[in-house]
This record gives structure tokens, sequence and C-alpha cells, in this order.
């Protein structure tokens, strides 16, 4: 991996008598996710304004570039400043602003543009994150979900490099907090920030974050890739991810993706010791990014929703289904051979109606696009070759066009 | 054991030194850190502004009634004084006097600390409390120069208007009770008010709620911004006692610095 753009470095910090950082190194990856996840009390938050410059360490360092934040000059940290922004967990509105107001202060205190831009640009990070008619209302009046939003549109209507979001999806609706997930990858792949998370939110931090790191008793005790942290043997680890993944997916009520590689390896068992075949799709929508744009990051959520409930209403009671990234879905079949797994694929493509996942409202021009894949699990195969097997045999399903 | 009684004792001794000087010398840096980015660029004429008529145009009605009744009242009080000299004639010179160089710019910081500058500490206090502040440092927004600076430029033009209209309602409350009640010939209360009245006074009174407006706005600014610091409370506790200490610790301080001043001015 390339040189990291900010590493923290041995940093120690203590509140009174409590030890809260007791050495904590990390490297956060220029154009990466990196959540960190630890207990509540453990320190995130505090890590997290340790970057910001919010709080100074007692020891150690914090590097941006190479180049040490405490040795910076004036100039160099204004310019450190300006490329980064912060969410913080309280949301911390200005509350004698109004909405417009909140989110205008980063654009007219530092930065000299036109009033006909920043009022563009209000208008359009409003818009993406379903902000609509509270324009002139006060942070007080809104329900804690929406105060959310209104600062996260504050943080990120500087288009900023690096953003840090301390616990952003804490007390939203599952389709809000999925709408904001899928906004921090989308944006992410879309503006290429460096994004560095505080969150609870298991297992969804694993489909959008390329790097997780753990914090327990004030040190970095893992870091790595989503799938190495899901895989790892550490028991404290284990604990945690296990401790706070439901049983269902709250978007789509599916099953999570820990619950369904369970059962994905319950059938390679019976497939093992009786043979009995089984096979599995994969279906992918291959236009949400488009479909984010152009109806917002909310009103997809709820398409994927539908989506998710008319393909669990179109499957047999005993096939798996479940959530595989943000968004793709995997449905394990049971007794199914190759072909029985393509003849379904064709019943979904013939029986699912554009009209019950988008809704009937009168959304403006957009194709809801899926991509399937099948393939039957072969003896001793993992999970992830036969998703792989079923990626490379996908081809598009299904467009739905909606006028 | 002795020992170790006497270091602690010692210790305590010397924190309880220290601390106030401490806290001067932190004020003194708020200070020059808020007053100087008064003049920084861009000028925050906006918010200035907004804050004159907050703490200034706010206060005329408050500032005209106390005004009027210390009038009136040093009009009654100086009559019944001088008349056993007879020379209630001097009554227009006693009432402007005192009013021009005392009353007027103490009653009148006093006045706008209860007005404005415990509404200041509140309101910073709460700002702080609430992550406020630290989100204006995270958008690189100098929290100092954005809250306190407007607020102290502000005080600076409001403090010498508002000292004037309490004097001239001050001198009317006088006539009110000197000529109407109490019948000293109008003619001769405003002829003493006129003669007595010199530019000394005038510009001592003028500097003094200068000086005032600066105590005022770092006191009560100062007490509002490091809500988070006290050791006494935390959160909305904090945020009361971070007024209640500004809106003390600014009247105590006027009033001792109204003293050193007048022994300088006079």
């Amino acid at each position: 991996m390339n040189q990291p753009l900010i590493e923290l470095e041995n940093v120690f910090k203590k509140f009174g008598q409590k030890q809260i950082l007791n050495g904590v190194n990390l490297s956060i990856y220029r154009g990466a996710v990196t959540t960190i996840i630890g207990k509540s009390g453990v320190g995130k938050s505090v890590l997290l304004k340790h970057i910001i410059g919010l709080l100074k360490p007692d020891s150690g360092r914090i590097l941006f570039q190479g180049q040490p934040l405490s040795e910076m000059k004036k100039s160099a940290r204004q310019v450190f400043k300006s490329k980064i922004s912060y969410l913080f967990q309280g949301s911390a509105l200005f509350d004698s602003l109004s909405v417009v107001e909140n989110i205008a202060m980063p654009l007219k205190e530092k930065q000299s543009l036109p009033e006909a831009e920043i009022k563009k640009r209000i208008r359009n990070i409003m818009q993406q994150l379903d902000l609509s008619d509270i324009d002139d209302k006060y942070p007080s009046q809104l329900s804690g979900g929406m105060q959310k939003r209104v600062a996260l549109a504050r943080a990120l209507v500087t288009d900023p490099e690096i953003v840090l979001f301390d616990e952003p999806t804490t007390g939203l609706d599952p389709i809000r907090k999925n709408a904001v997930h899928s906004m921090i990858a989308d944006y992410q792949k879309k503006f290429g920030f460096t994004g560095v998370v505080v969150s609870h939110a298991i297992p969804d931090i694993f489909y959008f974050s390329q790097r997780v790191a753990m914090l327990e008793e004030g040190r970095i005790i893992i870091e790595g890739t989503p799938k190495e942290i899901q895989q790892t043997t550490v028991p404290e680890v284990q604990q945690f991810i296990r401790g706070l993944e439901s049983r269902r997916d709250d978007l789509t009520g599916m099953h999570t993706q820990l619950q369904g590689e369970k059962r994905f390896l319950e059938e390679m068992a019976r497939l093992q010791r009786h043979q009995v075949v089984f096979s599995i799709i994969l279906l992918s929508i291959n236009n949400m990014e488009e479909i984010n744009e152009i109806i917002g990051h909310a009103e997809a959520q709820t398409v994927l929703k539908n989506f998710s409930v008319q393909i669990l209403n179109h499957l047999r009671i005993t096939d798996i289904c479940f959530r595989y990234g943000l968004d793709k879905i995997l449905a394990v079949l049971p007794n199914t051979d190759i072909d029985q797994a393509r003849m379904v694929c064709d019943k979904l493509a013939k029986e699912l109606k554009a009209e019950d996942i988008i809704g009937i409202r009168p959304y403006p021009e957009f194709c809801f696009s899926v991509d399937a894949g099948f393939a039957e699990a072969q003896q001793d195969s993992k999970i992830e070759h036969i998703v792989a097997m079923a990626e490379s045999a996908q081809n598009e399903l299904f467009e739905f066009k909606v006028c | 054991m002795r020992f170790a009684v006497a270091k602690t004792t010692l210790a305590s001794l010397g924190r309880r030194a220290i601390s106030p000087i401490q806290e001067m010398g932190r004020i003194a840096i708020f200070f020059s850190h808020g007053f100087f980015h008064i003049f920084s660029l861009p000028l925050q004429i906006s918010k200035i502004i907004e804050q004159v008529y907050f703490i200034g145009t706010k206060s005329i009605f408050v500032i005209c009634l106390t005004g009027a009744f210390t009038g009136m009242v040093l009009g009654l009080q100086g009559y019944y004084t001088l008349v056993q000299f007879g020379s209630e004639g001097l009554l227009g010179a006693a009432v402007a006097l005192s009013l021009i160089r005392e009353m007027g710019p103490v009653l009148t910081a006093i006045m706008v600390v209860g007005r404005a500058g415990s509404a200041m500490a509140a309101e910073i206090g709460i700002m702080r409390i609430s992550e406020q502040i630290d989100a204006l440092e995270t958008m690189d927004i100098d929290p100092v120069r954005f809250l306190f600076s407007p607020r102290m430029a502000a005080a600076f033009i409001s403090f010498p208007l508002l000292t004037a209209i309490f004097d001239v309602v001050g001198i009317f409350g006088g006539y009110l009770t000197g000529s109407i009640l109490l019948g000293i010939n109008p003619g001769i209360y405003f002829a003493k008010v006129q003669s007595s009245v010199l530019l000394k006074d005038v510009s001592g009174g003028f500097i003094k709620s200068l000086v005032f407006s600066v105590v005022v706005t770092t006191i009560c600014c100062f007490q509002g911004y490091f809500t988070h610091t006290r050791a006494e409370g935390f959160g909305a506790k904090g945020v009361s006692h971070a007024t209640t200490s500004a809106v003390v610790a600014s009247c105590v301080l006027t009033l001792i610095v109204d003293y050193i001043l007048t022994s300088f001015l006079l």
C-alpha cells in the first residue's frame, strides 16, 4: 500500500487519572475509508479529535503526509485544516442559526465564493441528503436524525479531502442509516476523499470500509481489511463483532452476512456428506450510483429495500438470502443444481415488476438494472470462489425503465 | 510525616498564589487576541452591527429608565443637602458633575453587564458545552475572532453612547425633581449645568466608559469561553456558574477600575 496520509505514532493521552490513549499507532491511507471500531468509552472520539487537532497528545506524534502537525507552520496548518472536515457525534450545530446558515457557515467564513455559488452548493447537498423544506428551521426544531444529516451536509459542503465521521449513523432509522453509509461509499468513490469513521454499525461498516481498526484499552489491537478483521481469531475482536451483529439486516430484513455464511457452510457440509447439491445466485444492482444521483440516497435505499422484499417473496422459504455488500444480494439455494438456478433467475426476471420495486411515484426517467450470476457449489470450494464464479458468469438480468 | 504536611501546605499555598496570576495572564492573552482580531481582515462589519444592536440599541430603554431615576434621586438628595447651606442653586452643577464623572459610566456599565454581559457569558458558555466552539475550530474559524472580537468592537461603540444617553436623561431627571417638584429656577439649574461641566469632565467619563467596555466584554466572554475548564460544575451548572461569576466579577472590577481611573483623571 502507498504512503499513509495520516499517521499516529505512539499517541498517549490522559484525562485526570484515566489513561485514554495508551500508545496508539494507526495509519490512514489516502482515498480509503478507515473505520475505527471499539467499545463505548474506549476513546474512539478522543482519537478522532487528535487527528483534527482539537486535542493535543500528551506524548507521541500525529503526522500529515509525513510532517508532524505540532511542528507545522501556521500556513501549512491552515492548508491542512481547509482539507479536513469533522462530523461531531452530537452534531454540534449552531443552535441560534437556521439550517441553511449552518450549512453555509464553512463556505461563507473561509471561502470567498459568490453568493449564487454558495446557494447552489447548499441546494445540491441538501437535495442529496433529503433535507427539503427545512431551510429556515432551527436545529432544536428538527429530529435527532435530521440534525445529524444537517451536520453531515455542513461537513461535506466544502468538498473536503479528508472527512472524519464520529458515529455518523447513531440514532438514524434503517433507511437513513443505510443511506448515509451508501453516501459515504458513493461520495468516497466520486470525490475520492479519505474517510475515518468511528462506528458501531456492524456489519455495514465492512461493506464500505477499505480498512478497519479496533481500539481496545487505549491501543489499536488489530488493523486490516474488512475480510481480515471478520476472519480473525483474536477473541476480543470476535466477541465484539458477534456481540453487535444482529440476526437480520435491518434494511432488507434478510439474514446478515455472517448468518448467511454460516448457512453456506452447513449446506457445504451436507454436500460433502450426502452429496446434496446447492447453488448460489448473486444479484448486484449495477447502476446504484446513478440511482443515488437521480433520486437521492434515502429513496435509493427504499428501492433496495423493496427489491429485497420482492426477492424474498419470490424465493422458497428454504432459500437463504443475505446482503453481500452495499448493493449485492446473495441467495443460497439448497437442493438446486445449476439448471434449476438458471430457471429461478429467469422466473425472477419475468415476475419482478418495476412498480413494485420503484414504487408508483412519478420519478424522473431512470433504469433499475440488475446483474445476476449463478453457480453450483463444488466440494471443498470456499464461498469467495463460488461468488467469483457467479460474478464471472454474471449477465444483465433485468432492466426496468421507469417514466 | 511532619515534612509531608509542610510540603502539602506549601504546595496548596503556592497553587493559590499562582492560580489568580495564571488566570490574569489568560485573560490578558484572551483580550489581546480578541482586540487584535477586531482589525484583522476581512472586517466583521455585519456581526459588529448585530452586536451594537444587541448591546446598544436594546439597552436604551433600561438606560433611560435608570438614568432618569438616578438623576431624580440625585436631585432630591442634592437639594436637601444644598438647601441647608442656602446654595440650592448649585444643584444643576452637582447633578451634572456626579453623573458625567461617575454615575453615568459606572451605572451604564453595570446595567449593560446585567442585560448584555450575562447573555454573552451564557450564550458563549452554551456554545462551548455543546461543542459548537469545537465545530468552529474544525472549520478553521478562529472562535475568539468570531465570538469575542465583534462583541468587544460593539461594546466600544455602544458604551460611550449609552453613557451619554444616561447622562443627559439623568440631568433631565434632576431637573424634574429640582425644578418642577422643589421649585429651583430652571434657568439657574441649566446655567449651572452649562457653566460647571468642562470638556475634561466629559472626556474623563468617555475614557471611563471605553475602559469599562473592555473590562465588561472581556470578563463576560472569557467566563463563557472557558466554561468547560471550571472545576465546580459541568454542563448547565457550569454555564450558570460562569454567568454568575461573569456578572459579579465584571461589576466588582468596574468599580475597582473606576477608582483607579478616577485617581488618575482627577
